[in-house]
């Protein structure tokens, strides 16, 4: 059996595994050759597991599959700002180049836990802090809708691997967007869940407040069956919550009759395309049919959103970012006077410009003199962001709203720009301020290009995402089409 | 506004270097991203508090138990320079130019 995972999902290859129709070695070679098959055309891995993964995978056929262990034996990606003992992590840096974990992050563990096979780590823009994917010293990633087009980003290599149907999914991360955008940018579905939902226990920290472990999937259910398993506290992460994780599979019946949604006006504004706001109103109809009802609201602060976001993160990042000083791991630079020499040297030849400017801008926001009007500034606009949220989840179950003001824009065409660029996360960024779940889930093609629907929900309100999302995939049934740049491939 | 001396001041807190193009050039995006970020002198915020980060957990303690965690092996594992299970670094003193 050649396995085609734009056809399959992770309940058809469970199926497979547990009635022996395959095994995990089997579909695991399958992923493989497809990994590179197309790998050629995306670029979405840094590092093929090959060997890593045909380990994992003998291991999991030998313990047995039962039908208990949704994921034993099913093949996935990691976002290459996630640890993996043993197997290089790069957060696509220079900086770090040749580092090997000796241990694995929580999410790594789990999906392990659960029999999953890890076949890759995927590109992303270095350290998460870009929305295209260019930004990655291992080269850009392309869209599986148009090779000349960016995947979004930062998770743009897990993005365009379960868009091209080189995995059935892919764990991501999203600090400003990182998961929805190219979840957006590649018709399929993305979510960031709730701050602190999932452990941060092993993800390359970017900005600590706002970096939250997600999934990307084809499929709703697929997303909903993975983070289930990564999901829960973890005595390793003090922010990680310790509420109980609901089962979100069970959660995605019933549909979206009786929901009470809310529309932002301010997510509607100038800055979005005619093309999407046109995909938008039909998925505002297609809800409203299914029994949902849709008001309009407003969240008057969300034009702030991206000038504080860059503030708090950037600041966040200047000082996760000290670490990389070239003495216990990854690059350092050769020739240098003294240890002073070793930190400056190593840090410039190992970071990449857009990295550069985010510790840059959060040096300067924390310096001496700048702090109040800066930092502190961005805190409290942000506690006003919340705010907004919170009044409208009063009396609304959910917030829908595109997930990106245009579809994927072309490699190279906003890469010198950095504000241009910012301004793209600019309604993505909210949820993240708030620390809301929010997913981004397959509108339809706007010229040949997917548009994304943003889901986003109270605090751990995950499952009223996952139901939302469900029916609204059950009556467009996107997933049923198969990327531009890939017709003819399985 | 943030001027040419005040970036490379920063680029020192934040132990980076430019070369004099590489200063001009960042310079100029520095300009535009606080401009950006100048943005939010619009806003009255009056009495709200900093929002630095969203839970509700306070002090989260854990049992104070020791153990093993990575060996010495593992912890040097990825240590550029190393001899005899030591990190190798230079001096910190740069032949007698460095200060005290």
């Amino acid at each position: 059996m050649s396995t085609n995972y734009f056809k399959e999902d992770i309940s058809t290859l469970h199926d497979a595994l547990v009635n022996k129709q395959t095994t995990a070695v089997q579909l695991t070679a399958d992923t493989l050759a497809q990994i590179h098959a197309k790998e050629d055309k995306t670029k979405a891995f840094i590092t093929v597991t090959d060997d890593e993964a045909k380990k994992q995978a003998a291991a999991a056929d030998a313990a047995g599959i039962s039908a208990d262990q949704p994921l034993a034996g099913v093949p996935l990606a990691l976002k290459d700002n996630i640890i993996t003992d043993g197997v290089l992590t790069t957060a696509a840096s220079k900086i770090l180049t040749g580092f090997i974990p000796v241990y694995d992050a929580t999410v790594t563990k789990r999906l392990k836990a659960a029999g999953s096979v890890l076949v890759g780590k995927t590109n992303l823009d270095e350290f998460a802090m870009g929305s295209s994917t260019e930004n990655s010293y291992y080269g850009p990633t392309h869209n599986a809708w148009d090779l000349d087009r960016v995947p979004g980003g930062s998770s743009g290599g897990s993005a365009a691997a379960v868009a091209a149907g080189e995995v059935v999914a892919a764990l991501g991360s999203d600090t400003g967007g990182s998961i929805r955008q190219p979840a957006a940018f590649n018709g399929i579905f993305g979510i960031k869940p709730t701050y602190g939902r999932v452990s941060r226990w092993g993800l390359i920290a970017f900005g600590s407040s706002l970096d939250q472990i997600g999934v990307l999937s084809r499929r709703v259910k697929d997303s909903a069956l993975i983070l289930q398993q990564i999901a829960g506290q973890d005595e390793n992460d003090d922010t990680s919550l310790p509420d109980p994780v609901p089962d979100y599979v069970a959660a995605m019946a019933g549909g979206v009759q009786g929901m009470r949604l809310a529309l932002p006006e301010e997510y509607l504004g100038e800055g979005v395309s005619q093309g999407v706001r046109d995909a938008i109103e039909k998925a505002v109809d297609t809800l409203k049919k299914l029994g949902a009802t849709v008001d309009t609201v407003s969240l008057p602060h969300t034009k702030y959103a991206v000038p504080t976001y860059y503030l708090i993160a950037s600041s966040e990042a200047s000082s996760n970012l000290q670490r990389f000083d070239g003495i216990r791991y990854g690059y350092r630079a050769q020739d240098v006077k003294n240890l002073e020499d070793v930190y400056v040297r190593t840090r410039s030849e190992g970071f990449g410009d857009e990295v550069k400017r985010r510790i840059m801008l959060g040096t300067f926001s924390l310096s001496a003199g700048f702090y109040d009007a800066y930092f502190n500034k961005a805190a409290k606009v942000r506690h006003l962001i919340q705010d907004d949220f919170t009044k409208v989840f009063a009396d609304h179950d959910l917030i829908i709203a595109p997930t990106t003001p245009t579809p994927a824009f072309k490699i190279g065409e906003k890469v010198d720009d950095p504000v241009t660029m910012y301004m793209n996360d600019i309604l993505t960024i909210p949820a993240n301020l708030a620390g809301i779940p929010a997913a981004s889930v397959p509108a339809g093609l706007v010229d040949g290009l997917p548009v994304g629907l943003q889901l986003m929900a109270k605090p751990l309100g995950e499952s009223t995402i996952f139901k939302a999302a469900a029916a609204f995939e059950d009556a467009t049934k996107f997933y049923e089409q198969v990327p531009t740049a890939m017709k003819g491939e399985n | 506004m943030i001027d040419r001396d005040q970036v490379a001041h920063v680029a020192g807190l934040a132990k980076l270097q430019f070369s004099d193009s590489e200063l001009t050039a960042f310079t100029k995006q520095m300009e535009d991203i606080m401009a950006m970020a100048d943005q939010l002198d619009a806003v009255d915020v009056g009495e709200t508090t900093p929002l630095y980060q969203v839970t509700d957990l306070k002090n989260v303690f854990r049992e104070d138990k020791p153990e093993r965690w990575q060996t010495r092996e593992q912890l040097l594992k990825n240590v550029p320079e190393k001899e005899a299970g030591l990190i190798k670094v230079p001096s910190i003193l740069d032949n007698g130019e460095g200060e005290a």
